[in-house]
């Protein structure tokens, strides 16, 4: 069995889970830390290298700065694909809101990526069913967000003919295999165990204690005999943030014992709030993130008022001492952002020695990011209803290979 | 005829094709008035001009050149190709008249003085089967009519261009440049840039990117065919982008140094500066724009596909 999560978290540990999200003392989420006791592995210089060799193309911008730093099994899918093996992708979102802000866009920019660079199909879940038990909200709302979601979604990129989108409330129902899959899964699962993983407690409902089983069963080919039937061996690739580790690790110890492979992850670090690390990114506070509907003025406005600067009070203080770019979020961001690597080295020194002043940096990321959200704001108006009928339409997917 | 409904008089002269003004003058020669040459020049921006002057009349292309703006030997005859395509009419034809096409619209008229001085004068109308003779004034009514302001130039005279005396005719160069496809100086043949010449922008303008889009279909089977561990990336696509930007910082640096400098050799090594710095951000930039659009456009196509396709269905019994 992997390491795992304590049931009994220290009061003064940080807090790392599906709902929550929380470092120690109010400090940075220690990366290193999380590693160790999740039981994953850091994602390492070579086998970036390595991706670039198999893929042909230059890692993305996530890879290289580290963005998506740890993984679970990730060298195995590439020893597969090197050998002629494909794989397919499964990625998610829980559609709670319907504002996204440029941090829910990272996991699906670099799962695009994956997926052009790879040629490999994908499977995204929208877990409507999931916000509708956790979030309190009406099954019709939550189907609603998860079809506005999917727009945003699909703007992203996405290949139609590699992808196919579904919602638990549409798809678990309709389609025999999922549930089936469900049921294995949820046999190989002691309550203690998912308590243990979760954290619930007697006062939860069942729905939430049921839940677990149903982000599990897409690691399985077999969920999706649309797609995959007779392919019981292909492996799955699941890029996520890290918070969502737990269920992969409940899955991955229940695969075995139902005869699939266990599914590799590859996972990304927290996209911080405006207002730093420590600051808690939330739908209700709108300066506390970009998001894909602001326009120019209001990304510019944003960054300037509430983007946390490590730069000096003074400008001589500043000159002298630079700037701490340990905590300074224009420069976190221009690393998620910035695509050419010499440009932000260049403003690293730069600023970090004292050179460079605040408000250059935050002129270059409004610059940057305006760039990025009007780009998706462009994709998103070409994507009409019927094109998200498509995308969700359990249908076979004959090329998703090509 | 439009003429005829400008109430413009004119007479009106048939006779076998005729390409040159010699052999025009053989029928038409002994009816009075000026008999008009028509030049059909193209300047090296790829813009165009007619030069319509006296048959008599010393047209000197050197120096209109400079009188243009456009340096010494900036001008030259137009290829025959875009005589047909832009101006729509057949060899030796080359007439004021032309400009009523829409696909003339950039061309540049410069007009003798001297028309003003003869009581009529002959232009060929759409055809070298005829010659029309009109007066200059009514000559003014039609280009009025479509659009056009005459532009009456002494053309044999020769003033000075140089730092203080800007060159006197540089106001009738076309704001718009035209390509002729099949034009030896287009790089690119396959790709159809946007005929406004225009400044370096981060978006690219929808008709380029469409003949970027048309051309890749082409790259993606041969690409599905190759193995993973092929070091290669997408050639074709990374080829076209990089066509595409050098087309448009060609373009955009010939223009701006044409502005800034005369000097030719100072200009070349000014556009391989500005090329070296602005090509890579902006194959870039092409790449992943496009690289979007191709997919978006995938999208939308597969998705008309399935909606026909799921409403044809038969009813199920």
């Amino acid at each position: 069995m992997e390491k795992g999560e304590d049931k009994h978290e220290e009061e003064q540990d940080q807090v790392v889970n599906p709902w929550e999200v929380t470092a120690k003392d109010g400090g940075k989420i220690d990366y290193d830390k999380l590693i160790d006791k999740f039981g994953c592995q850091r994602l390492e210089e070579p086998l970036v290298d390595r991706v670039q060799r198999l893929t042909g193309r230059p890692p993305h911008v996530f890879l290289r700065r580290g963005v998506f730093f740890a993984h679970r099994d990730f060298d195995e899918i590439l020893n597969a694909y090197e050998k002629g093996k494909k794989f397919y992708l499964y990625t998610g979102r829980g559609p709670s809101s319907e504002a996204l802000h440029l941090g829910h866009l990272v996991p699906f920019m670099f799962t695009k990526y994956l997926q052009d660079a790879f040629k490999v199909p994908l499977v995204i879940q929208l877990t409507d069913d999931e916000k509708c038990m956790w979030k309190n909200l009406s099954v019709e709302e939550c189907q609603r967000l998860a079809r506005e979601n999917a727009k945003d979604i699909i703007a992203c990129g996405f290949d139609i003919t590699k992808t196919f989108i579904f919602s638990d409330f549409d798809y678990v129902g309709g389609n025999r295999s999922f549930y089936k899959n469900m049921v294995r899964i949820a046999k190989c699962v002691t309550y203690n165990k998912v308590v243990g993983i979760f954290g619930f407690s007697g006062e939860d409902h069942i729905g939430k204690v049921g839940f677990p089983p149903i982000q599990a069963a897409p690691s399985f080919p077999s969920s999706f005999p649309h797609l995959f039937s007779g392919k019981d061996d292909l492996r799955c690739l699941i890029p996520c943030a890290i918070d969502q580790d737990p269920y992969f690790r409940m899955t991955r110890d229940v695969a075995p014992r139902l005869g699939y492979h266990k599914p590799s992850l590859i996972e990304s670090s927290f996209f911080p709030a405006l207002q730093g690390e420590t600051g808690k990114m939330s739908a209700s506070d709108p300066n506390s993130a970009i998001y894909v509907t602001d326009s120019a003025k209001v990304i510019k406005n944003k960054i300037n008022k509430y983007a946390f600067s490590g730069g000096q009070d003074s400008v001589e203080k500043h000159r002298e001492l630079g700037a701490n770019l340990e905590v300074d979020i224009p420069v976190k961001y221009l690393s998620f952002f910035l695509e050419d690597d010499a440009e932000l080295e260049h403003i690293k020194t730069e600023y970090g020695a004292g050179r460079m002043l605040t408000g250059e940096v935050k002129k270059r990321l409004a610059d940057v990011l305006t760039e990025v959200v009007d780009r998706h704001r462009a994709a998103r108006a070409a994507v009409t209803e019927e094109m998200v009928d498509a995308f969700m339409a359990v249908r076979p997917l004959p090329n998703m290979f090509d | 005829m439009v003429l005829q409904e400008l109430g413009i008089k004119f007479e009106q002269y048939d006779h076998p094709a005729v390409l040159t003004v010699e052999a025009q003058a053989k029928y038409v020669g002994d009816k009075g008035g000026g008999l008009s040459k028509n030049l059909f020049l193209k300047d090296k921006k790829s813009r165009f001009y007619i030069v319509s002057a006296l048959a008599d009349t010393k047209v000197d292309l050197k120096v209109l050149s400079q009188r243009l703006g456009l340096g010494k030997g900036g001008i030259r005859m137009a290829p025959e190709e875009a005589l047909g395509q832009l101006l729509q009419v057949p060899l030796g034809c080359v007439t004021p008249f032309a400009l009523i096409n829409e696909s003339a619209s950039y061309v540049s008229l410069l007009l003798d003085k001297e028309f003003k001085t003869q009581p009529h004068c002959f232009f060929h109308p759409l055809s070298n089967e005829t010659s029309i003779s009109v007066q200059a004034s009514d000559l003014d009514k039609f280009l009025k009519s479509i659009g056009r302001e005459p532009s009456y130039v002494d053309l044999e005279a020769n003033p000075p261009v140089g730092k203080d005396q800007p060159p006197d005719l540089a106001i009738l160069v076309p704001s718009g440049t035209i390509d002729i496809p099949d034009a030896p100086e287009n790089s690119t043949p396959s790709q159809a840039v946007s005929e406004k010449s225009f400044p370096v922008q981060k978006k690219c303008t929808p008709a380029s990117v469409d003949s970027v889009k048309s051309a890749k279909p082409s790259s993606a089977d041969p690409n599905a065919k190759d193995k993973p561990n092929n070091a290669a990336p997408q050639p074709n696509a990374f080829a076209e982008s990089r066509l595409f930007v050098d087309e448009i910082l060609k373009k955009t640096t010939e223009l701006l140094l044409s502005e800034l400098t005369e000097d030719v050799a100072k200009q070349e090594a000014l556009a391989n500066s500005v090329r070296k710095h602005l090509a890579p951000d902006l194959q870039n930039l092409t790449r992943t724009f496009c690289s979007l659009l191709q997919v978006m456009f995938k999208n939308t196509a597969y998705t008309q596909g399935f909606y026909a396709g799921s409403n044809c269905q038969p009813k199920r019994l």
